[in-house]
């Protein structure tokens, strides 16, 4: 299982919880199984996240890997001007 | 991406500083810009906008304007997609471009576009575009953030407040951004000192010298053709075509020189307007904005309205930080709050951390990208906490940001642990510079910032081509805006070891290379350099290959050196080496063209940090302020070519010393912006700048191959601080409210005094 | 509205052309005589990017009707160079990189060989505030100014 961490502001919408634990070996394990665990978050994710590995930021590939002892932290999507 | 070993080698092109291949065309008049261009049998566009702030579109009759002597087309918004929906937050965005490139049934901001014309020439298109008559329903507006959230503010529309909004807030709220660790109250508690206070800047503009343009052709067979000015021409691509209802593939974009964009050309305004006159005259069309309908109608940056709140013991450690910042970002969702959010206290290492961002909908233009969009405003806001605390400590400002800097390990506030970062470096540089010991004169005060950005990878393809005579030439598709043809030019030569002089880097066309995400969050030199050098290695693979081929040896027992392939040991032959142009030049005979190419989302921009001095004069009497001294200190990670990465330092600071002390939005209260034009906006001016002193600090990013950051954006990040608390310290008053222009610094030593 | 018949010299060559009333010396150059190195940042004399010379004197092109060239001389960018030969300021300005974007560059260059030839040793202050006139948003001047003053010096040791 990996610990993935959120912003507080998508506490509402799970439980209350600072983080959510989810089954993943990628990126996009880790999105779809936040929705799975909470289909509250398609809303946030669909409006679009990054997510950051170890402190890499991952802003879209989903093939990236992760592993059970990873850092994971969803993040809002980056992008720049 | 994974590091491929080469940072510890000694670079022989990286890190020099050759010419700029289009340096030439641009001294001489020859390079070709958006307005440049000429079609044959070309028309002339020009759009009707809304003179008022919000107001219903009761009925726009085109009939004198269509019998008007050289009048080809009209189109309204019935001549785009009505396939679009408009959906909350932004889910909502290609939408609210087309939205925002052409009214639907209200006019939501004073330029908004309304119709268009095409004419045979420039006046007549102007002329009829006055024949268009257009009746309004005047509706109430609103401009400002903190007015746009009151509870009796117009609803600019309903529907888009999204999933994070707190209930009870204003349907203009539309976004939140909610953000942090640890236990802030009880951080203020274990503080010596705790400063609280309000901060606001006004939207400023990109100010790009070159006013929007294209040439756009298309045809009821729907294939079409755009030239523009444009940072990102895949994105131009995919939404015209969906603003169009045409595929994708159908439409060829080509990328002109780009005479400026710092974020505010990575959206479309004209082009897919000169489509669709295009598609009903059956003539290509230019379109040219006029300097008012710049400032009118495209993106400003956000305005904010910002609260701060920091504790701070004796010995400087800051204890806790909060934040709550507001930004207006136009008549549609999208300021990027979130990122003022984030980037507000990232560079300092805090237990205990909150912030929150709102995205704020006003009667205003849809605000764009402007350079590392959000970060500057945040950083005024926390860097002059920071700096007032220090004042009443008495605590040196760069002793207190090193004892509390964010380093490699630290978690971040917005969420992760940092990899390797440069922060400490740059403020131990900054500390050490001359400047920084250097007495002030009477009237005079010295300012210190610090700045984050988290700059950006995305999606990049190039492709690479050996010519005949051992010469390279490379196709990116990020448009060049600040010099990256050299760099790309200069990290395949250090790859394939041949002569900078001997490679062409051209901008590719939407239809000769894979796609391409837009040349933003100083993505360039990192994505599209990391992939040159992807496709260089690809090229020196299959060089070795040919030359084993050649001496009839294992291919891994060839290495390549210096534009040679040689055998790696005595054990692998005895060969003399073969120059890459003796490999080429039987290319065609030894198993085809030489290529490379390489396409990824590489995901290892690494963050950059960067600390400015300033030295600032007040004068009391007129309230004018001079910046008479200033330094830039950022990591660059390394630095390709190490002049144009200056020129991007001295540029965001040229830029932030514009937003401190001049730059803003002036409305009425009609609704109307005041001041649509260079004379009354006012861009620093050559007499108004001192030299501006740079030093540039590498720190690889361990995701790059030569360990490259981007540094476009960050340079803008401390300046507005740094500026007001020179000016603050000068003044003797605390400068909580952008621009200090004269009047508002009069104001504030009135209210002193008073 | 017809027309109205104007000769001028343009970089040393005789042009005829026929311009609507209304019409700009930058319209002119830009639309009818495809002469694209002058650039409209503004229509309003605010940025200089259109800067030219007329019989010698800088002037913002989007300032000066295309009537009122009639019988006198106008130097562009484009007239710059002397055949393949970059004039000192070109050379230096890719040099010291005083350009980024080059939108400005014309008008600027226009601008500065203007100024050395009517003050062949200014001082840094003179630079900024002859050029005050020339909006650039890439640099900061900083290069820019520094351009300037080295080719003056070249110019002059050169003399």
């Amino acid at each position: 299982m990996v610990e993935v961490q959120l912003w507080s502001g998508l506490r509402a919408l799970v439980d209350g919880k600072s983080s959510v634990q989810v089954e993943a070996k990628t990126v996009g394990e880790v999105l779809t199984g936040l929705v799975k665990a909470y289909p509250a978050l398609q809303g946030p994710i669909d409006a679009g996240v990054s997510v950051a590995v170890d402190g890499r930021i991952i802003a879209s590939a989903l093939n990236e890997p992760v592993h059970p002892d990873s850092e994971v932290v969803l993040m809002q999507r980056l992008k720049g001007g | 991406m994974a590091l491929d070993g080469t940072k510890d080698t000694a670079f022989k092109y990286v890190g020099t500083t050759p010419e700029r291949p289009d340096g030439f065309d641009k001294v001489t008049g020859r390079a070709r810009f958006g307005a440049d261009m000429i079609a044959p049998g070309m028309l002339f566009g020009s759009i009707v906008r809304s003179p008022h702030a919000h107001a219903r579109i009761v009925k726009i009759d085109t009939s004198k304007a269509e019998a008007l002597d050289g009048v080809k087309a009209v189109v309204t918004r019935a001549d785009f997609s009505s396939a679009l929906e408009c959906k909350p937050g932004m889910d909502g965005e290609i939408w609210n471009t087309l939205e925002n490139v052409m009214a639907g049934e209200k006019a939501l901001y004073d330029g908004h576009a309304i119709a268009a014309v095409a004419a045979t020439s420039n006046l007549i298109a102007r002329d009829a575009a006055k024949l268009i008559e257009v009746e309004y329903e005047i509706l109430p507006h609103v401009t400002d953030v903190d007015l746009a959230m009151a509870d009796d503010a117009p609803v600019i529309r309903e529907g888009v407040t999204d999933y994070s909004v707190p209930k009870g807030m204003h349907p203009n709220v539309v976004r939140c951004h909610d953000q942090g660790h640890g236990d802030v109250e009880a951080g203020f508690a274990e503080a010596d000192l705790v400063i609280e206070d309000h901060f606001t800047t006004e939207a400023t503009h990109q100010g790009y010298i070159e006013p929007n343009a294209c040439v756009a052709t298309l045809g009821a067979d729907g294939k079409g053709e755009v030239w523009c000015s444009t940072q990102g021409h895949w994105n131009v691509q995919k939404v015209c075509a969906a603003l169009l209802d045409l595929e994708t593939s159908q439409l060829r974009v080509t990328a002109s020189e780009i005479g400026g964009g710092f974020g505010g050309k990575t959206t479309v305004f004209v082009e897919p307007v000169a489509l669709a006159l295009s598609r009903k005259a059956n003539k290509p069309v230019k379109m040219v904005m006029t300097r008012a309908e710049v400032f009118r109608a495209t993106g400003p940056t956000a305005s904010t309205s910002m609260d701060v709140k920091i504790g701070m013991k004796k010995d400087g450690t800051i204890t806790a930080a909060k934040g709550v910042f507001r930004l207006q970002g136009g008549a549609f969702p999208g300021a990027p709050c979130e990122f003022t959010a984030m980037c507000a206290f990232a560079p300092y290492n805090l237990a205990n951390v909150h912030q929150t961002g709102y995205d704020v909908m006003s009667n205003r233009p849809k605000q764009a990208a402007y350079r590392a969009p959000g970060s500057p405003m945040a950083a005024f806001a926390v860097e002059s906490v920071i700096d007032e605390l220090c004042n009443q400590l008495g605590l040196d400002p760069i002793d207190v940001r090193l004892k509390n800097a964010s380093h490699e390990g630290t978690r971040a506030s917005y969420g992760p642990k940092f990899e390797r970062i440069g922060l400490v470096e740059t403020l131990e540089e900054a500390k050490a510079h001359p400047h920084y010991s250097a007495p002030l004169a009477e009237g005079q005060g010295r300012g210190v910032s610090c700045g984050f950005w988290f700059n950006h990878g995305g999606e990049t393809s190039v492709s690479m081509a050996m010519s005949e005579d051992g010469s390279a030439q490379i196709m990116v598709g990020t448009p060049d805006i600040g010099g990256s043809r050299a760099s790309m030019a200069l990290m395949a030569a250090e790859v394939l070891g041949i002569p900078y002089d001997t490679i062409r880097c051209t901008i590719a066309d939407t239809a000769s290379l894979g796609y391409n995400e837009i040349s933003h969050g100083s993505r360039v030199t990192y994505a599209s350099g990391l992939a040159v050098i992807k496709s260089a290695n690809a090229i020196v693979k299959e060089l070795c290959r040919r030359a084993a081929a050649k001496w009839d040896i294992d291919a891994d027992a060839v290495i390549w050196e210096d534009g040679y392939a040689k055998p790696s040991g005595p054990n692998a032959g005895d060969f003399e080496p073969l120059h890459i142009a003796e490999i080429t030049a039987t290319m065609g005979a030894t198993g085809g063209p030489i290529n490379g190419h390489f396409e990824a989302t590489p995901e290892g921009a690494g963050v950059s940090f960067a600390t400015h001095i300033v030295d600032a004069e007040v004068d009391k009497e007129t309230g004018a302020t001079k910046v008479v001294r200033y330094t830039v200190v950022q990591d660059a990670g390394k630095a390709i070519h190490p002049t144009y990465v200056e020129g991007q330092y001295q540029g965001g600071a040229a830029q932030g010393i514009g937003w401190a002390l001049n730059e803003e939005y002036i409305y009425g209260e009609d609704g109307r912006l005041q001041n649509a034009g260079f004379l009354d906006y006012r861009i620093p001016v050559a007499s108004d700048l001192p030299m501006i002193d740079t030093v540039i600090v590498e720190v690889p990013n361990p995701g790059h191959p030569f360990g490259v950051r981007g540094v476009g954006e960050t340079s803008i990040c401390p300046p507005l601080a740094a500026i007001a608390n020179a000016v603050s310290a000068a003044a003797g008053v605390r400068m909580r409210n952008l621009p200090m222009s004269p009047p508002r610094i009069l104001a504030a030593l009135d209210a002193k005094s008073g | 509205m017809s027309k109205i018949h104007v000769t001028t010299k343009i970089n040393g060559d005789t042009v005829e052309f026929l311009c609507d009333p209304r019409e700009t010396v930058l319209d002119v150059l830009r639309d009818r005589l495809g002469l694209t190195g002058a650039k409209e940042g503004c229509g309003t004399g605010d940025c200089g990017a259109c800067s030219v010379t007329l019989d010698g004197r800088l002037v913002c092109s989007c300032l000066v009707l295309g009537a009122e060239a009639d019988g006198k001389e106008i130097g562009t960018v484009e007239g710059i160079a002397q055949g393949e030969d970059l004039h000192p300021l070109q050379e230096k300005f890719i040099e010291y990189a005083a350009l980024q974007c080059g939108i400005c560059t014309p008008g600027i260059l226009v601008a500065a060989k203007s100024l050395l030839e009517k003050n062949p040793d200014p001082t840094e202050e003179q630079v900024r505030y002859w050029l005050a006139g020339n909006l650039c948003r890439c640099t900061g001047y900083d290069k820019i100014i520094r351009a300037v003053m080295d080719t003056a010096a070249d110019l002059r040791e050169a003399s």
